[in-house]
């Protein structure tokens, strides 16, 4: 592959901010984390915007409008910064086109025609979907699965940062991706700036640890963090979203956007560069095998951390690929007890509930107050004493193929108000399908991935 | 460890650590992170895969994998099979886990009086 630049030490170091760690994430993380940019002379800004279930979601959009399928809050994520961006050259990488890239990009040309802007130059990445019926059969029978291919709602390989680079190279102002490891968001705009060869294990690994920091957002500049009393983070309510400063030699430093809450520190370092690891040393992603077994952070001033040490090993030889599909109903009913003996009567009304529907599907019961997110699905710790409770709410959850047994929790739970325990009040009831996953690896072959600049199509 | 003629006293592992739960599938990695290298030293001893796997015992890990990182002064927990499933499989409210580094910072720990002093004065102070 070609050598934009050398990785000299002397390079200008490359400025990326992200300003959402995942769909549903707040919406105005991007204009401090843009203004901040802008002072530093530019960068690149990640919106990182899909978990795992989010994907199987914008399939289910598409599906009922071929013109979703991406972000729902597209518009509110870039409206407020695409001047911004277009104007300073700050290009946007994210994954916020899900299911559906192309209506992702159009939606984008439509708001810089909106707001009366140049025509970004906007690039999609491709082929993380496998949806197609011949290899979706490839799928199942890797999987081992004989699950109906009818049932398959999304089925996406994890592509890595080699397509986000070269459209950077070629003047992308905005990369749009569907299923892209996270880290790679990052990862692709340092390879396209530095020049970095794609088997540079060691600057792989870094620029994929700096996303690594990066993707979940505020997690690393004090969100998912705070204990009163003993872990405090000011400025909650306008906690400010995180920018990575990487340098040639791919060691980086994380800090957050200007005149905002939140901590960057040693310790919010440390609980972000273990998030969602297993082995240290074996950090996977399409890019490369990551090693942080002798990173370091260091506090190198207010808010601000150094990384060092991070190391990198040739990728892995596969693909991972997650295949989402139907699976039935999740039905949760809840009804609250107060007062004196409140938590014996919110397990009374619980083992009603067992009674009466327990022989048609497994029921998962809870006593919020009491315990509830600790325990086990078999019970196992509610059985070894509870604390007293004055304030308990009662959820029965359980999952059945077959809708109308499913609500039989919903109805079982209602009829508490009459014919259950005294004083329940406040029957709160939902029923939702359910997606399930299964994962598996493929050859690279499999995964014909790309990059394409992408036209206007007005109505 | 601690010698065996100090005196001692147990307190919860939040303490001498902070950490984060996050999930993959069924399997959900718990960070324990030292507030010092003292306090990294008694839970290098004393956390071990063995007594992790037992307090998380009623939620059946298949296998607790320990991983020591002393440039960070933390280590890495990994429980496979403690998530019902994992986040779309499991009828806890609480699919992805997220709560349980909250019962990993429960965890009794065995410290001599000495240092306890200075932990409890350490919370004390960020307390205020």
């Amino acid at each position: 592959m070609s050598t934009l630049s050398s990785s000299d030490s002397t390079q200008h170091p490359l400025y990326v901010g992200c300003a959402t760690g995942f769909s549903g994430d707040r919406t105005d993380g991007a204009g401090p984390v843009v203004d901040t940019l802008i002072a530093l002379g530019g960068g690149v800004l990640n919106f990182e915007t899909l978990a795992e279930r989010t994907l199987a979601l914008a399939q289910i959009e598409k599906r009922k409008d071929p013109k979703m399928g991406y972000e729902p809050l597209l518009a509110d994520l870039v409206g407020p910064v695409l001047k911004r961006c277009l104007d300073h050259k700050i290009q946007i990488v994210s994954n916020f086109g899900a299911a559906n890239p192309q209506a992702a990009a159009q939606r984008i040309f439509a708001l810089a025609r909106e707001q009366k802007l140049r025509t970004p130059r906007i690039a999609v990445v491709y082929g993380d979907d496998l949806t197609e019926p011949e290899q979706l059969k490839f799928l199942l029978k890797k999987l081992g699965s004989n699950i109906d291919p009818a049932r398959v709602v999304s089925a996406n390989a994890y592509i890595g940062a080699y397509e986000i680079a070269q459209a950077l190279k070629e003047g992308a102002d905005v990369v749009v991706t569907g299923r892209v490891s996270d880290p790679s968001l990052t990862l692709g705009p340092a390879i396209a700036h530095f020049g970095w060869a794609m088997d540079d294990w060691h600057k792989m690994g870094c620029g994929t640890m700096a996303g690594h920091m990066l993707e979940c957002g505020t997690q690393v500049s004090g969100g998912y963090y705070s204990v009163p009393g003993q872990k405090s983070v000011p400025g909650m309510d306008r906690i400010g979203f995180p920018i990575a400063e990487i340098r040639a030699d791919g060691t980086f430093s994380v800090f957050k956007a200007r005149d905002t809450g939140g901590l960057v520190d040693d310790r919010t370092g440390r609980e972000q560069i273990l998030y969602e690891v297993h082995d240290p040393a074996r950090y996977l992603t399409p890019d490369v095998t990551a090693d942080i077994t002798e990173a370091s952070i260091t506090q190198e001033g207010p808010d601000r951390i150094r990384v060092e040490g991070i190391q990198g090993h040739p990728r892995p030889a596969e693909l991972k690929v997650n295949v989402c599909y139907d699976n039935g109903y999740l039905a949760e009913a809840e009804i609250s007890y107060a007062g004196f003996r409140a938590r014996e009567r919110a397990a009374l009304a619980g083992e009603t509930v067992r009674k009466r529907i327990g022989h048609l599907l497994p029921l998962r019961v809870d006593l919020i107050g009491a315990i509830s997110i600790f325990g086990d699905d078999a019970g196992e710790l509610m059985g070894k004493g509870l604390p007293e409770s004055r304030d308990v709410r009662l959820r029965v959850a359980g999952v059945h193929i077959d809708k109308s047994i499913a609500e039989k929790i919903l109805r079982e739970v209602t009829s508490l108000y009459c014919c259950g325990p005294a004083g329940g009040g406040g029957v709160r009831t939902s029923l939702r399908p359910r997606l399930d996953t299964l994962s598996c690896t493929i050859p690279r072959e499999s995964v014909p991935c790309g990059y394409s600049f992408v036209e206007e199509q007005r109505a | 460890m601690t010698s065996m003629n100090q005196p001692t006293t147990q307190l919860p592992l939040y303490q001498l650590a902070h950490g984060r739960a996050g999930d993959k599938g069924n399997t959900s990695n718990i960070s324990v992170i030292a507030w010092d290298q003292a306090c990294f030293d008694v839970l290098v001893a004393q956390a071990t895969e063995a007594k992790v796997a037992e307090w998380f015992g009623y939620r059946h890990p298949t296998k607790v994998t320990r991983y020591v990182l002393p440039k960070l002064k933390a280590m890495n927990f990994v429980l496979e099979g403690i998530l019902d499933g994992g986040v779309n499989d499991a009828l806890n409210l609480d699919t992805h886990g997220k709560g349980l580094s909250f019962w990993m910072m429960d965890m009794p720990i065995e410290v001599s009086q000495d240092l306890a002093q200075t932990l409890i004065i350490k919370e004390y102070a960020q307390s205020v």
